[in-house]
């Protein structure tokens, strides 16, 4: 299969602290990568370089062969790699309904610098429902979204990242902060809208559970190196693995 | 095109006020002017509250408008008013558009004090320039409107008709823009500019344009308010003035375009009659009725309108 993305020797440090140490990744189109790692092993320093908010200290990340390291989060987001936060970032003071149509308006007002896969093929109005519907968030669709449960939030964040139809979808840590028995339903949700609109994913979990039902593929993240990267069940099952990121992720 | 219930209102009103010219008493004609005027001025204020922005320094844009508007008639003596109002337009526009390449990369206290800083620094050029008539300023006097000279009764007509057209006309573009795609990035921006931006929009691209939309509007309602007053001085971008714009927004509120228009309405109203009444109390009469509004109407005036949305 082919690669979409491809990152080349990433080193990022702040200060004495290295968050990234010689990261070498290339993810085939259509798979579902789960990267993996205690706290500070570097997995969000990962999203965020590939998202263009942080920019590393030396390598590179190509996206479908092209050299991104140097763009801005808006122009990665326009050629298709589109993220979800830790902490949703949400239009606070809208509605549901309303936080989506900003994204909608953004793509249906969209130049020709956006990438084709991003143009819209219905009215604004039909792309909103149709991701209310997909994400299950209909019932919520009237109510401000600052004032949503932490598990709807989630699920809003991931939804305003699918909005613009990435080709990539990066998702940092989409099941924290939801209960135990609604992750898999908010999992599947997203999978199956990931599917549908044939998008790769890179997802960062805790729950390895999570991550063993999804993925194709794992990364072990520890002190800013990947230690581990395969099949889910060779990873989980590796010496080291074991124990820097599954002893100390309870 | 299908037009929302404002943009109804809009056309209804502007009709109404046409119709109702000859009936107005001149007291009358003339608070609605200077309604008008601050109105267009809070318009644009109200664009830039939307995105999060507060301007301390308004009266810049205000006084300049009136200022391109003077210059029309005294340096090129052609004193046609579409055409000073146009002036003042094209000028507002062009500065913002540069200064707005500096201001477009500051928030919050930091964009409201630089906005003050411009708009001192022009009071203090203004001040300084004696064939611009200095502290005292200027008389100006529009002869005739797209050409056609008009004199007294016809005069008044004319002026307040010029008044209401591009006033309800800014409100009416302003209004279907922030119902636009990119009109509705004013709010989003407000609440989260790393979103906006992971959505694939420019932030600062944006807040430019808003700025330079917000200052057109400023010198549009500063070049109708030299019209209509037929003086202008230093003092539309002393810093007074611009806290002036500051309160009357706030006053109002942003909820609507009709909001900066009814609250500057409502605004010159209390200012006149309290300066009337009660001459030298007549500042602490507005405190009073800001204070109420804050405390019982955190949306400003435009809340006691608004139906509550279902929740
Ligand atoms: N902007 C920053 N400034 C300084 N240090 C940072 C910054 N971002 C990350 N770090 C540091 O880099 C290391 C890796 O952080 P990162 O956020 O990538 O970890 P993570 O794997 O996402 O952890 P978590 O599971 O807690 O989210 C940590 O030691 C962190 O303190
Ligand atoms: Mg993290």
């Amino acid at each position: 299969m082919a690669t979409i993305l491809h990152a080349k020797g990433l080193n990022k440090s702040f200060g004495a602290v290295t968050a990234a140490n010689d990261i070498n990744v290339a993810v085939e189109q259509d798979s579902v990568v789960g990267l993996i790692g205690s706290n500070g092993a570097g997995k969000t320093t990962f999203i965020n370089m590939v998202t263009g908010y942080l920019k590393p200290t030396t390598g590179s990340i190509h996206f479908e062969g092209r050299d991104i390291t140097s763009l801005k989060p808006r122009q990665i987001t326009q050629l298709g790699i589109c993220r979800s936060f830790q902490i949703p970032q949400l239009y606070n003071t809208m509605t549901v309904a309303e936080n989506l149509m900003v994204g909608v308006g953004i793509v249906a007002s969209s130049g020709a610098r956006w990438a084709k896969s991003n143009r819209l093929d219905v009215a604004p109005e039909q792309a909103v429902e149709a991701m209310l519907e997909q994400f299950g968030l209909g019932d919520y669709r009237n109510r401000q979204s600052g004032l949503l449960p932490e598990g709807t939030r989630k699920l809003l964040d991931i939804a305003m990242a699918m909005v613009v139809r990435p080709r990539i979808l990066l998702l940092d840590e989409p099941t924290s902060g939801v209960s135990a028995d609604e992750k898999f339903v908010l999992m599947d949700r997203v999978m199956a809208a990931v599917r549908e609109g044939k998008v790769t994913v890179l997802f960062v979990e805790h729950d390895m559970e999570v991550v063993e039902r999804y993925t194709h593929r794992i990364l072990a993240f520890y002190e800013g190196r990947i230690i581990a990267d395969g099949e889910p069940a060779k990873v989980l099952d590796d010496v080291e693995v074991r124990k820097y990121v599954i002893g100390e992720a309870h | 095109m299908k037009l929302d219930r404002t943009s109804i209102a809009i056309v209804v009103i502007t009709v109404a006020l046409l119709a109702a010219a000859p009936a107005l008493p001149r007291w009358a004609m003339s608070l609605l002017n200077v309604s008008l005027c601050y109105g267009t001025v809070v318009l644009g204020m109200m664009l830039l509250m939307r995105t999060g922005l507060v301007s301390f320094g308004h009266g810049l844009y205000y006084c300049l408008g009136a200022y391109a508007a003077g210059t029309v008639d005294q340096m090129l003596k052609i004193p046609d008013m579409a055409l000073m109002v146009l002036a003042g337009a094209a000028a507002t526009g062009i500065v913002a558009a540069i200064l707005g390449l500096l201001l477009a990369r500051y928030r919050d206290i930091f964009f409201a004090m630089l906005s003050l800083a411009f708009s001192m620094i022009l009071y203090g050029l203004l001040v300084k320039s004696s064939a611009l008539g200095s502290t005292d300023g200027f008389n100006i006097s529009a002869k005739s409107i797209f050409g056609i000279a008009v004199v007294d009764n016809a005069h008044r007509y004319a002026t307040f008709g010029i008044t209401v057209v591009l006033t309800m006309l800014s409100a009416f573009l302003l209004n279907r823009y922030l119902r636009s795609h990119r009109g509705r990035l004013a709010e989003a921006i407000r609440d989260n500019e790393l979103r906006v931006e992971y959505m694939g929009a420019s932030v600062r691209t944006t807040i430019h344009l808003h700025y330079v939309i917000s200052a057109v509007l400023a010198g549009i309602g500063g070049a109708l308010m030299a019209i209509n007053i037929g003086h202008i001085d230093p003092e539309m971008t002393y810093w007074p003035q611009s806290g002036e714009f500051v309160f009357i927004a706030i006053l109002s509120g942003t909820g609507n375009v009709f909001a900066p228009i009814g609250g500057a309405l409502v605004f010159e109203t209390i200012r006149s009659f309290a300066y009337e009444y009660s001459p030298n109390t007549w500042q602490m009469v507005l405190g009073i009725t800001m204070l109420i509004v804050m405390i019982f109407l955190p949306g400003g005036l435009w809340s006691l309108l608004q139906r509550r949305k279902p929740a």
